[in-house]
C-alpha cells in the first residue's frame, strides 16, 4: 500500500507578504501546518488564497517573510525542486498524454526505471479507481475522472505536501459531495499534508482538520471546524462560516446561530423569554424552516427550526417568544 | 433516394452555384494543363520521359527541393522563436512585434528582394562597411548564389511561419507548463515533453504552408540567385515565354501539383488536417 513520507511534511509560513506593485495581496501571514494535516484556506474571492498557495508551491516569489519545510527554509528553492504535489484549478492535465503517462510524468522526468514507474502508476490508478481508463487521453474523461487523474498525478511521486486549488470548483453539486468523500478517504490513506483552497464553506467544514479564514490577504481566524463554528471571534468569521445573527448589546456584539434559537407562540414557552416580537415570514425548505423575526425593539433575527419540531405550526404575523441556551450567543471581539 | 437526401445537407444547395463556378474555373485550366503535358508537341508520355533523360531537368528538380526544404526548416526555426517571444512577452511589446511582423508582411516581395541586394550585394552596405573597417579585403559573396536565394526566401517566409505558430501557442493553457515544473521537470524537459508536442500542429501547419509556397517561388531566386540558381518555377516560365515548350512546362506544373497533393495526403495519414489548419478536429 501507499507509503507516506511519514517523517516529512510540516510547513512553517512565517510573516509572509506578497505585493503586486503597491497592492498588498497577502499581508503578513503566520501559519504552522502539522504533518499529515488537512488544512483549508477559506475566504471570499480575492482574499489571497491562490496567491498564498502559489508562493508555497514556488510559482510566485515572496515579497517578505519566509516559508520552511520541516524547519528548513525553502523560499529560495525553485518550484521544480520543491517536490510539492499540486492539483490545479481546472486540473492542467497534459492533453497529449494518456492517463498513464500523465500519472507517471513526475517519476519519468526523474528518470526512474520503467518497471518502477509502471508499478507505481498502477498503484495510484487503483487508489483513484481509474485503472480501466489508463490508456485514454484526458479529453475522453468526465470532469470527475479528470479531477482524479490530477490527484493521482500529484500524489504519484509521494510528495510530503499536496496543494489543491479549488479542485472541485468545476464539478456539479452532487459529484462534488461524492469526490469530497473520496478525497477525504485518500487523505486518510496516504497521510500526506493537504493544503486545500476553497470558498465553499460546507466543503471546508466537512473535510478539514483546521480551517484558515482569510480576508483581504490577512488571516481572520484559524481553528478546527468546531472551534470556528462555535466560537467565531468576529463578525466576518461568524458571517462567512455559516449564518449568524448579530445582537448589539451595551457590552458588545454577540453572534447567535439561527438554529440555536427556539421559537414558541407568545406565552407558551417555559421560563423567561430572551426576546419577544412577531414573525415576519416563514420559508419552507423541507427538512427545515427559516423564520424572519422582528423583535419589539426593532431587531431583525433569523431563526431556523427543524420542520418536525414545528408541531403547532407558527403563522406569519403571529407574535412569539425566542429562547436560547446560556452560551449560545458568543461575544465577539471588537 | 432517401439515403441521398439524408446524406446531402440542404446547406449544399445554397453553396452549389458558387461551388460549381469555382470548380469549373479551377478544374478547367488545370485539366487543360494536364492535357497539354501529354499532347504537346506530340501525343504520348514524351514530356515525362524527359525527366529521366535530361540531366538539367533533374538538377533543377533537386535544387528546388533542397532550397525549399532548407527554407522551410530555416523559417520555421526562426518563426518558432519569434512566435514564442511574442506569446510570452508583455502585451504592449507583443503588439509592437505584431505590427513589425505585419509591416514586413505587407511590403512587396520585389522591394524586399532588392533591399537584400542593397544590403548584402557585392558593393552593398555590409560588404562596404566590413571592408571600410578592414575586417575583410575581398567582398563576401552573399548574393548571386544559393546562399542569397535562401536568405531572401527565409526572410520572406518568416511571417507565414509565425502566424500559424502564434495561433497555436496562444491557445495553449500555460498552467500545463506550471504543472510540469511542479512535477519536477526542468525547463528543458518541460519544453521537450510538453511545449513542443503541444505546438506540433502549428509546426506542421507552417512547414506545409512554407514548403508549398516556396515551391512556386519565382522572383527571389531570379534576382538573388543571379541566374545561377534555377528553380522549377523560373524554369517553367522560361519554357513558356522563351523556348515556347508548353508541353514541358505543363508537365512540370502538373508534377508540382501532384507533389503537393501527395504531401497533403501523407500528412493527413499522420494527423487530422483540420486540426493542423485550425479546425476543431
Ligand atoms: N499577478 C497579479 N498582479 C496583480 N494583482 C494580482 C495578481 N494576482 C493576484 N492579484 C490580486 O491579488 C488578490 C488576491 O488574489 P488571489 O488570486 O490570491 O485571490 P483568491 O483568494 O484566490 O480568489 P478566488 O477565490 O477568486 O480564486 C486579488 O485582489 C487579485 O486581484
Ligand atoms: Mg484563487
Amino acid at each position: 500500500m501507499f507509503e507516506a513520507n511519514s517523517d516529512k511534511g510540516s510547513l512553517q509560513v512565517r510573516n509572509v507578504s506578497k505585493y503586486f506593485g503597491t497592492f498588498c495581496a497577502v499581508d503578513g501571514i503566520d501559519l504552522e501546518i502539522q504533518r499529515g494535516e488537512f488544512l483549508t484556506l477559506l475566504g471570499p474571492s480575492g482574499s489571497g488564497k491562490t496567491t498564498l498557495l502559489m508562493m508555497i508551491a514556488g510559482f510566485l516569489d515572496i515579497t517578505t517573510g519566509d516559508i520552511a519545510l520541516d524547519g528548513n527554509s525553502i523560499s529560495d528553492v525553485p518550484a521544480e525542486k520543491r517536490n510539492f504535489g499540486m492539483v490545479f484549478q481546472g486540473y492542467a492535465l497534459f492533453p497529449h498524454m494518456t492517463v498513464r503517462e500523465n500519472v507517471g510524468y513526475a517519476l519519468s522526468v526523474r528518470k526512474r526505471p520503467e518497471s518502477e514507474i509502471r508499478e507505481k502508476v498502477n498503484e495510484m490508478l487503483d487508489l483513484v479507481q481509474l485503472t480501466e481508463f489508463a490508456d485514454r487521453k484526458p479529453g475522453q474523461l468526465s470532469g470527475g475522472q479528470q479531477q482524479r487523474v490530477a490527484l493521482a498525478r500529484a500524489l504519484c511521486f509521494e510528495p510530503p505536501v499536496l496543494l489543491l486549488d479549488e479542485p472541485l470548483g468545476a464539478l456539479d453539486k452532487k459529484l462534488r459531495v461524492e469526490v469530497q468523500d473520496q478525497l477525504k478517504d485518500i487523505h486518510r490513506r496516504v497521510g500526506t499534508t493537504f493544503i486545500y483552497v476553497t470558498h465553499d464553506q460546507e466543503e471546508a467544514l466537512s473535510m478539514s482538520d483546521r480551517i484558515v479564514i482569510m480576508r483581504d490577504g490577512a488571516v481572520e481566524q484559524v481553528g478546527t471546524p468546531y472551534e470556528l463554528y462555535e466560537k467565531p471571534i468576529n463578525e466576518f468569521a461568524a458571517g462567512f462560516l455559516g449564518k449568524s445573527n448579530f445582537l448589539h448589546r451595551s457590552d458588545g456584539v454577540y453572534a447567535l446561530r439561527p438554529e440555536k434559537i427556539d421559537i414558541r407562540p407568545s406565552g407558551t414557552g417555559e421560563g423567561e423569554p430572551r426576546l419577544s416580537g412577531t414573525i415576519q415570514s416563514i420559508t419552507y425548505f423541507g427538512s427545515m424552516q427559516r423564520i424572519m423575526f422582528l423583535t419589539t425593539d426593532g431587531e431583525e433575527l433569523e431563526v431556523d427550526i427543524d420542520s418536525w419540531r414545528n408541531r403547532d405550526p407558527l403563522a406569519e404575523g403571529q407574535s412569539a417568544d425566542l429562547f436560547w441556551d446560556k452560551g449560545a450567543a458568543v461575544k465577539l471581539e471588537e | 433516394m432517401n439515403a441521398i437526401r439524408k446524406s446531402l445537407h440542404p446547406g449544399w444547395l445554397l453553396v452549389a452555384p458558387f461551388l460549381l463556378l469555382v470548380i469549373a474555373l479551377y478544374l478547367g485550366p488545370i485539366l487543360n494543363i494536364l492535357w497539354l503535358s501529354v499532347t504537346d508537341p506530340e501525343p504520348g508520355m514524351g514530356n515525362y520521359r524527359k525527366l529521366f533523360v535530361s540531366d538539367s531537368l533533374l538538377r533543377i528538380f533537386w535544387t528546388t527541393i533542397r532550397i525549399c526544404l532548407i527554407t522551410t526548416v530555416g523559417s520555421v526555426l526562426l518563426g518558432y522563436s519569434i512566435a514564442y517571444a511574442m506569446v510570452h512577452c508583455h502585451q504592449k511589446q507583443k503588439s509592437y512585434m505584431l505590427t513589425l511582423l505585419l509591416v514586413s508582411f505587407w511590403i512587396s516581395i520585389l522591394v524586399r528582394t532588392f533591399s537584400w541586394l542593397m544590403l548584402l550585394g557585392h558593393r552593398g552596405l555590409v560588404n562596404n562597411a566590413l571592408e571600410g573597417m578592414g575586417v575583410i579585403s575581398e567582398p563576401i559573396a552573399f548574393m548571386r548564389n544559393e546562399l542569397g536565394v535562401l536568405i531572401g526566401m527565409i526572410h520572406y517566409m518568416i511571417p507565414y511561419a509565425v502566424l500559424p505558430l502564434l495561433v497555436n501557442m496562444q491557445s495553449l493553457d500555460m498552467r500545463v507548463m506550471d504543472a510540469s515544473r511542479n512535477l519536477g521537470a526542468s525547463g528543458q524537459q518541460t519544453f521537450m515533453r510538453v511545449y513542443l508536442p503541444l505546438t506540433l500542429p502549428g509546426i506542421v501547419a507552417s512547414s506545409l504552408l512554407i514548403f508549398i509556397l516556396s515551391l512556386g517561388f519565382y522572383v527571389t531566386p531570379a534576382v538573388l540567385g543571379g541566374g545561377k540558381v534555377l528553380m522549377i518555377a523560373e524554369y517553367i516560365s522560361v519554357q513558356l515565354l522563351v523556348t515556347l515548350k508548353w508541353g514541358t512546362a505543363a508537365m512540370l506544373a502538373g508534377l508540382m501539383l501532384f507533389g503537393v497533393l501527395a504531401m497533403l495526403y501523407i500528412m493527413s495519414r499522420f494527423m487530422k488536417l483540420s486540426a493542423v489548419f485550425g479546425g476543431s478536429a
